[in-house]
């Protein structure tokens, strides 16, 4: 029961990315996201305000993906941009791109005017990265994704918020980048991506490879820490009884997660 | 009594009142409660050259596949349970779109307030050091004329007014003078499209009298008032295949069905179209019949 799998490490820093963030919105996007928020509830932080990702908050902690739940507020779309505005929020989006300086793209790859990939459009990155906490996550770390330069600044990173003034620097907080590998937070040497963590059987040459430019690693650099029993027993017997997580972070696998 | 005027259309009148070259707004969001019914009218219009105003679905990617939209202003076009729109992706990645219009989704609202308030811009710090401020040159920043805590003035986007000349929302019940209701979750953004646009087409599931509307719903539903509204069009299932709760949900097997032939060859597109989208509301509605049917005799 003590054994634990990578998508479980990934659960608990994510949970741990919404620790200290108090009476907040906490805005997960995609399934480990949506895991880790609803961990931090049960868990570290039970003051998180949470939603169904439609139009309800959601007065208690439901599994993943489950509807009935006593609601507690209102949250359609008009209200989340209120609340972007207002700052009482924590935002962890996906990224198809990362620069070194903690810039995000999920708008297209290639050149903006007629790009090789099309992807969703800027969505809500630009206002996010200007107004709330926002962190993001990854679930296959590689060289693809953490580029040297993105191809299009959808979410904005420190540097750039700074060149463009107060306006946009005041409440600009990159706060962690999760990934499959390890944790990082944007405030290495002139705000680049620093590694914070290396999960448990992941080598800081191994997130070196994986990434497509040179990041801030300090000299001793600790291990991503373990979930709790309680945490493991939260996720298996609460939160994901169907293993869904395994989808986004299928490895490694221990013995006991393949018996599930 | 003397009763306000009746603003019953019909799809085909809706379409005669556009002409080539508006800047169409398209309420809903993503592939959630779009006026589909109406933006299928214009699919087999003559109608070219749109500038398209929308948070994006389906309703983007058939527009943009049958090449009526030159300028396409957006912040995402996304079919959610299908991320990723196939055909504004082809139409992006084979740059059939002339002009571009990329923004945050939530500068997006602050443009339609703005041209709902016939106010030339209103200011945010949505688009501030990001490339929809280098991708949109003409999006222009503004200092504020007070002093923050600090002293600074600070620059602001001046997200100019995104003004239309028509609105096309979809809702669940209106009544003949264009009084509209929603009756899901979320009323999206339907009352900042109508009230940014010169004229404003409604179409709904169901027309009902005015003392119907709010029968059996709170009266804070009643997003739509009819000095808003030019005209009001009842399409049952007119928003399909978008959700369009309480009255149906997403049809995620036609929306699958839509996303492979939109993905797919030419000649799967073709034979999509052929069968969908080659005749009238009626027979796409009966076609729609046929599909489900075909899809419940498999199971």
């Amino acid at each position: 029961m003590t054994e634990f799998s990578r998508a479980h490490v990934c659960a608990a820093a994510i949970a741990d990315a919404f620790k200290d963030d108090g009476e907040i919105f906490a805005s997960p996007m995609g399934m480990l996201p949506m895991l880790g928020v609803r961990l931090a509830r049960l868990t570290s932080n039970p003051d998180l305000v949470i939603s169904d990702g439609e139009s309800l908050f959601l007065g208690g902690t439901p599994p993943l993906f489950a509807k009935a739940d006593v609601v507690e507020g209102w949250i359609p779309f008009r209200r989340v941009f209120d609340v972007v505005a207002y700052g009482k929020r924590h935002v962890m989006m996906g990224a198809t791109q990362i620069d070194r300086q903690g810039n995000q793209n999920i708008s297209a790859i290639g050149d903006f005017a007629q790009p090789k990939r099309q992807l969703l459009g800027s969505r809500g990155a630009p206002g996010n990265t200007v107004n709330n906490r926002t962190s993001y996550w990854v679930p296959k770390h590689n060289t693809r994704v953490f580029v040297e330069n993105v191809d299009i600044v959808s979410g904005v990173g420190p540097a750039r918020a700074k060149a463009a003034g107060p306006g946009a620097s005041k409440y600009n907080d990159i706060h962690r980048i999760v990934t499959n590998l390890g944790v990082f937070d944007v405030k290495g040497d002139g705000d680049t991506v620093r590694l914070l963590s290396v999960h448990p059987g992941v080598t800081v040459e191994e997130v070196v490879e994986a990434t497509g430019f040179a990041l801030d690693i300090s000299t001793d650099v600790p291990t991503t820490r373990e979930p709790t029993l309680e945490e493991l027993i939260v996720i298996r017997e609460v939160l994901d009884p169907k293993g869904l997580r395994f989808r986004e972070v299928p490895e490694p696998v221990t013995t006991d997660e393949v018996a599930k | 009594m003397t009763k306000p005027r009746d603003k019953q259309m019909t799809i085909d009148q809706v379409v005669a009142q556009l002409s080539d070259g508006m800047t169409i707004g398209i309420g809903g969001w993503g592939p959630r409660r779009k006026p589909m019914a109406l933006v299928r009218a214009i699919l087999r219009s003559d109608l070219k050259d749109l500038t398209i105003v929308s948070w994006g679905g389906a309703d983007v990617g058939l527009l943009a596949r049958a090449g009526k939209i030159r300028k396409l202003v957006y912040a995402f076009v996304s079919l959610d349970s299908i991320p990723l729109e196939p055909n504004f992706q082809r139409a992006r990645q084979n740059g059939t779109i002339p002009e571009i219009v990329e923004l945050d989704e939530g500068m997006f609202q602050t443009g339609l307030y703005a041209a709902a308030q016939r106010l030339p811009f209103l200011p945010m710090r949505a688009g501030l050091g990001s490339d929809v401020l280098v991708n949109n040159p003409w999006i222009k920043t503004v200092a504020s004329p007070y002093a923050d805590e600090n002293g600074d003035f600070e620059e602001l986007t001046a997200v100019p007014a995104l003004k239309l000349d028509v609105a096309l929302v979809h809702l669940n019940r209106a009544d003949v003078h264009g009084n509209a209701t929603y009756l899901g979750p979320d009323p999206y953004f339907d009352d900042l499209f109508v009230q940014a646009a010169d004229k404003a087409f409604v179409s709904v599931e169901q027309i009902v009298d005015t003392a119907g509307l709010t029968v059996d719903t709170p009266v804070q539903r009643l997003l739509i008032n009819r000095m808003m509204v030019d005209g009001v069009v009842e399409t049952p299932n007119g928003a399909h295949f978008t959700v369009c709760t309480p009255d149906y949900e997403r049809d995620e097997k036609f929306q699958k069905a839509y996303a492979a032939a939109a993905g797919g060859s030419d000649e799967d597109w073709a034979a999509f179209e052929q069968r969908f989208l080659s005749g009238d509301e009626e027979a796409y509605q009966a076609a729609v019949a046929e599909f489900r049917a075909e899809q419940e005799a498999t199971k």
